[in-house]
């Protein structure tokens, strides 16, 4: 990781205002930014630690903690919240046992909500990893989640 | 390839692809745009690709990977030969029959059309259907048509063609002064005059200015910006390098949010590709002017979109509004020069160089020429972007466009301008919008979100959702803001839980004028607007909620319960779906729900059979609580 980490520094070497662009790229690369990225930054770019979280936390994209195998996704923005995301995030949270911004037991899900996707016209909205799921509603969500699931066990299979 | 360096190098390049498209090939355009990939759009792309293989009608057909047409919800969206021949809602197992029917032999299959929710007519070509014939798409009038990856679609289209005129036959003082003629406002949705921003900036002297298209889209419900640099990226880059020339700027930036991975995709390609071109670099048409453009990406910053925060954003710190003046315009990114447009307004200049101030000006209002584009979102049948002319009115828009309400329902409201905007009630639907229009009913343009709401909608819970956005969103940096939203939010929150008090509406209305008077920046200035206007037009709804406990509009959850009606068969689905195990009843008998353990999700509501019907939202319950209480005494 620590490579990976000097790499992206030196790719903004002598870019103005890099850090964002650098906490992205990190963030990117290794999943979230652990501690010792934050030193790796603060050592080369000459921004104290305390500066780069002071920046890297006013903004919600970056997460400090390790994420989960699948990142839910659910859209709080007004199209979504009007046509009844706010119940689904209820249903996505009591199933997974989890709240916004945690991750399941298992690191197999992560749950975030967004403040809207752009995709106004399929609300209400709901992303995993890279896929959207418009419509959406409860009676979607165990199917997706199997789907999930299931892709992970067929995984670990291969690996046996 | 090699450079353009000249006004008659493009025209020749121009000539010459024209002259290269294969007029015998039937072009199928098909949206590529993240609304549409959602719906799987990829797959009916891939699909087809092989289907004209195995069909053999590799060369009599074209498939073109087009950006946005708007109309989101239909998707994937199809549209076939130089009529456009409309196909909605694809699947990949749609596309044998289309290649075989419509593609070989011409014959139009009925069952892929779209069909007008109130005539009931099935629609054959998209410049009948009612969601674009009530349309006029200048800005979009490529997003749809071209491959946003090729500059050279672009170019057939006349793409670049302003730029050369700029640059060849103007001074940057007439540019300046045809975009001051033009009158166009800012289309981010201050609306503050775009020619007169730039004049300010010109006329400081000194050696670095910037330029910067602000596509830090934020307010939730709009998505017209994402669509524009997703479906033709071009035009926005060809305004920017016009309006660098106009203020003599060297660098720009397009500031981008981060939730929008294809828009950061395509202007990345746009932007290699008019360097290749030689439209961007060092002396740019060979007229010794020189440009470049960088992408910068957000973070996820609502604040981000006020143009001082999004400044410290691009100078890589928090992003935090500053007090102004200093004014970009003289003081912006590292200090220099700066002008911030919105997207939609590159796009517009480019437009305006190419088609002049008459062209322009004949569309629109006195004072707000041009068009406007809206995410009509929300409880409308047809959801979609629309670009109509300043002064539309939002019948024409809902109810032409957008095809009237959901499910037949009654439109309560209208919420536009995002969380900085306002909620108009349905009686005043037949005010034509524009910037000046919607500042005197209490809401404003903003970036063009436009919210339709049915009856079912609380006008309390609408207002308390926007003002939970923007307290979160809010960078803390002022204390009318930090502080005044949240003490509004809790408020609200009483209210909605059916504990509020006959004089928390003044106190909103008192601290609303405070946080707008003392706020900072533009968020906080307009984050009381939702509450404002609700009061305005729906304060018997906020009565409601604090006289007699209950939700006339059946949404908020402290003040409805679900009950069982005598209608119940006893078919056991809501006892089965129930996630909280509440519903109790033997197998054809009536169920009843206990209303100690019923968490009011409204599964039961949701899976009760509509033929039955038995599962009722009540609310105002508490009255008949209270009546007794005071009754006691």
């Amino acid at each position: 990781m620590q490579k990976t980490i000097e790499k992206i520094i030196k790719s903004h070497e002598g870019e103005k205002g890099s850090l964002i662009p650098i906490l992205q790229d990190v963030q990117r690369e290794c999943g979230y930014i652990s501690e010792e990225a934050v030193a790796a930054i603060a050592k080369d770019v000459k921004i104290s630690e305390h500066e780069i979280y002071g920046v890297a936390t006013f903004y919600a994209q970056f997460r400090f903690t390790k994420p989960g195998d699948h990142l839910i996704k659910v859209c709080v923005g007004t199209a979504c919240h009007v046509r009844g995301n706010s119940l689904n995030l209820m249903h996505i949270k009591k199933i997974l046992g989890i709240d916004e911004g945690e991750i399941t037991f298992d690191y197999r899900f992560g749950l975030e909500t967004v403040n809207c996707l752009g995709a106004c016209a399929l609300a209400p909205l709901v992303t995993v990893d890279d896929e959207y799921y418009g419509n959406f509603s409860p009676i979607k969500l165990k199917k997706i989640l199997s789907k999930y699931a299931k892709e992970k066990a067929g995984a670990e299979d291969e690996e046996d | 390839m090699k450079k353009i360096n000249s006004v008659f190098a493009l025209e020749e390049l121009r000539n010459s692809l024209i002259q290269a498209i294969d007029r015998q090939k039937t072009v199928v355009r098909v949206c590529s745009s993240t609304g549409c990939r959602a719906s799987g759009a990829m797959q009916v792309i891939d699909v087809l690709g092989k289907e004209l293989t195995r069909q053999g009608l590799d060369d009599k057909v074209e498939i073109k990977k087009v950006g946005c047409r708007g109309f989101c919800e239909k998707g994937p969206l199809m549209a076939v030969g130089p009529k456009n021949i409309f196909y909605q809602k694809l699947k990949p197992a749609d596309i044998p029959e289309i290649v075989s029917e419509t593609l070989a032999n011409g014959i139009i299959i009925d069952r892929l059309l779209y069909e007008d929710p109130e005539t009931k007519e099935k629609i054959r070509y998209e410049s009948d259907i009612p969601f674009f014939k009530k349309q006029v798409r200048n800005v979009f009038g490529r997003t749809g048509k071209i491959n946003p990856a090729s500059i050279d679609d672009y170019i057939v289209e006349g793409g670049y063609t302003a730029l050369c005129k700029a640059l060849s036959s103007m001074t940057s003082q007439e540019i300046i002064e045809m975009i001051s003629d033009s009158g166009l406002r800012g289309r981010g949705g201050g609306g503050f005059p775009t020619g007169a921003k730039w004049k300010f900036c010109r006329n400081v002297a000194t050696d670095t200015k910037y330029v910067i298209a602000n596509g830090d889209e934020g307010d939730p419900g709009a998505f017209m910006d994402r669509s524009l640099m997703e479906g033709d990226p071009h035009c926005i880059l060809e305004g920017m390098i016009i309006g660098a020339y106009a203020i003599g700027a060297s660098e720009g930036y397009v500031y981008v949010r981060a939730e929008y991975p294809l828009a950061v995709q395509h202007l990345s390609i746009a932007i290699k590709k008019a360097e290749e071109y030689g439209f961007l670099g060092k002396n740019i048409l060979g007229s010794g002017f020189d440009f470049n453009i960088k992408i910068k990406m957000g973070a996820g910053a609502f604040v981000c979109g006020e143009e001082t925060a999004l400044m410290a954003s691009i100078m890589g710190k928090r992003g935090m509004p500053r007090p102004r003046p200093p004014f970009p315009a003289v003081s912006g990114v590292w200090g220099r020069p700066t002008v911030i447009n919105n997207v939609k307004t590159w796009a517009n200049v480019s437009l305006i160089i190419k088609n002049g101030v008459d062209w322009f000006t004949s569309l629109g209002t006195e004072k707000s020429p041009g068009t406007t584009i809206f995410s009509v979102v929300g409880n409308v049948k047809n959801t979609g972007l629309v670009e109509v002319p300043m002064g539309t009115t939002f019948r024409d828009i809902i109810y032409g466009c957008g095809r009237g309400i959901q499910d037949d329902k009654a439109l309560k409201a209208v919420q536009t301008g995002g969380p900085a905007g306002g909620c108009l009630p349905s009686e005043l639907i037949d005010t034509p919008v524009d910037f000046d229009r919607l500042l005197e009913m209490g809401a404003m343009m903003g970036s063009g979100g436009m919210i339709v709401m049915d009856e079912d909608t609380c006008m309390v819970d609408i207002a308390s959702y926007f003002l939970s956005f923007t307290q979160a969103e809010s960078c803390g940096k002022c204390s009318p803001c930090r502080i005044g939203t949240k003490v509004m939010l809790d408020i609200l929150e009483r209210i909605k839980s059916g504990q509020g008090e006959e004089e928390d509406l003044d106190r909103l209305a008192e601290l609303a004028v405070t946080i707008r008077n003392a706020s900072l920046c533009g968020l906080g200035q307009t984050a009381p607007n939702p509450v404002l206007t609700t009061l305005r037009y729906f304060r018997d709804e906020y009565e409601a909620h604090i006289r007699d406990k209950s939700c006339p509009a059946l949404v908020c959850k402290d003040l409805i319960k679900y009950v069982i009606s005598e209608k119940c068969v006893g078919c056991g689905i809501c006892k089965k779906k129930c996630p909280v195990g509440a519903i109790n009843g033997k197998k054809k008998e009536l169920h009843v729900i206990d209303q100690s353990l019923c968490v009011k999700c409204g599964t039961c509501y949701q899976v009760c059979p509509p033929k039955i019907g038995a599962v009722e939202k009540v609310t105002g319950f508490r009255k008949s609580e209270r009546e007794m209480t005071n009754a006691d005494y």
